[in-house]
């Protein structure tokens, strides 16, 4: 008569070796904007690419184990890692009068629209980085780029926000917005551009 | 006498001083600390991370952090999270970014690294890899279901 191995005990034993691994498990979400994603998963000698929302795939036991998770599922595990996600980062841009640190018309409601975002933001961390057109000398773009980027850290500075959340740094016409020869005065390029986080 | 102890004195600030901030806690509940050189900081709201960091939160933890490439990395209860190497150049957007989640659970928003070149965002479980080419995704490592 053959041995037959009680199914309960092979059950125990899988559960067994499963519960000295780690349980680990990925799963991808879906893009703010619905564009595609991707996740490329790598476990010892095996790939696994998820390309679709809430595709996932469970590590904990040598293989990956791909499956479909769901919404409810990522709320229960991962709430409170979500709950604390911070909000994204802003980018602004705000344009310059040629050869000068005045805000264009425009841009000064820009601004308003930058300040109504950093205002939302318990803890500021914001970067301003002043940009010139390429005309005149690399000196004397480095000090308009430098100009610009302290004029705007001035204005939040007088609008409540901590100098020490800001740093200002100029970078003349090494970094067009609009590839133009030397020379060249082109509007889209007298900038500051922002990043509020 | 004292001129060597204060020039090693010194120096010693002035390293602390160079090391990068590459992000800063924006939200901060519960236990958090991060693991700096041996020494225990707490992890709260405001304060910088660096390299090599570990991120921990305890059982009525969570933490959420804002890279200076913009990436969002938000750890649940109970969790360890290193920063293992973090090169970013705010020019080109380009380096390379790698965390490993030890246990707990981690939610990820991929910044301008990841966007600039796949795989120069990495994150790492105790048994694999994950090479980040889209933004969003969450990561568990836990004890069982």
């Amino acid at each position: 008569m053959v041995t037959r191995i009680p199914f309960v005990a092979l059950l125990a034993l899988v559960a067994g070796v499963a519960g000295c691994a780690m349980e680990e498990r990925v799963i991808l979400l879906p893009e703010a904007n619905g564009a595609p994603t991707s996740l490329a998963v790598h476990q010892g000698s095996h790939d696994v690419v998820l390309d679709r929302p809430y595709a996932a795939t469970d590590l904990t036991i040598s293989d990956p184990f791909p499956y479909q998770a769901t919404p409810a599922e990522v709320q229960t595990t991962f709430g409170d890692a979500l709950a604390a996600q911070p909000a994204r980062a802003a980018h602004f841009t705000l344009y310059f009068n040629e050869a000068s640190d005045d805000l264009t018309q425009e841009s000064r409601a820009e601004l308003d629209h930058m300040l109504a975002d950093v205002a939302k933001r318990p803890v500021r961390d914001i970067v301003i980085v002043g940009h010139t057109d390429a005309v005149g000398t690399d000196q004397y773009n480095d000090a308009l780029a430098k100009k610009r980027a302290e004029r705007v850290k001035a204005m939040l500075v007088e609008r409540g926000i901590a100098a020490g959340d800001i740093d200002a740094i100029g970078r003349g016409k090494r970094d067009l917005l609009v590839p133009t020869p030397d020379g060249i005065a082109e509007p889209k390029n007298r900038r500051v551009e922002i990043v509020v986080r | 006498m004292l001129r060597p102890i204060f020039a090693i004195l010194l120096a010693f600030v002035v390293a602390a001083a160079n090391a990068a901030d590459i992000g800063q806690i924006k939200v901060s509940k519960g236990a958090v600390t991060i693991e700096r050189a041996g020494q225990q900081i707490p992890g709260a709201v405001g304060t910088h991370v660096q390299a090599s960091d570990v991120v921990r939160t305890g059982g009525d933890g969570s933490v959420g952090i804002t890279m200076t490439d913009d990436s969002l990395l938000s750890a649940g209860p109970n969790s360890v999270l290193a920063l293992d190497r973090y090169d970013f150049d705010d020019v080109t957007s380009r380096g390379q970014f790698d965390a490993s989640l030890a246990k707990g659970s981690l939610a990820v928003v991929s910044g301008r690294l990841a966007k600039q070149s796949p795989d120069a965002m990495k994150i790492r479980t105790p048994s694999a890899v994950l090479g980040v080419r889209g933004t969003e995704f969450v990561v568990r490592v836990g004890d069982g279901h």
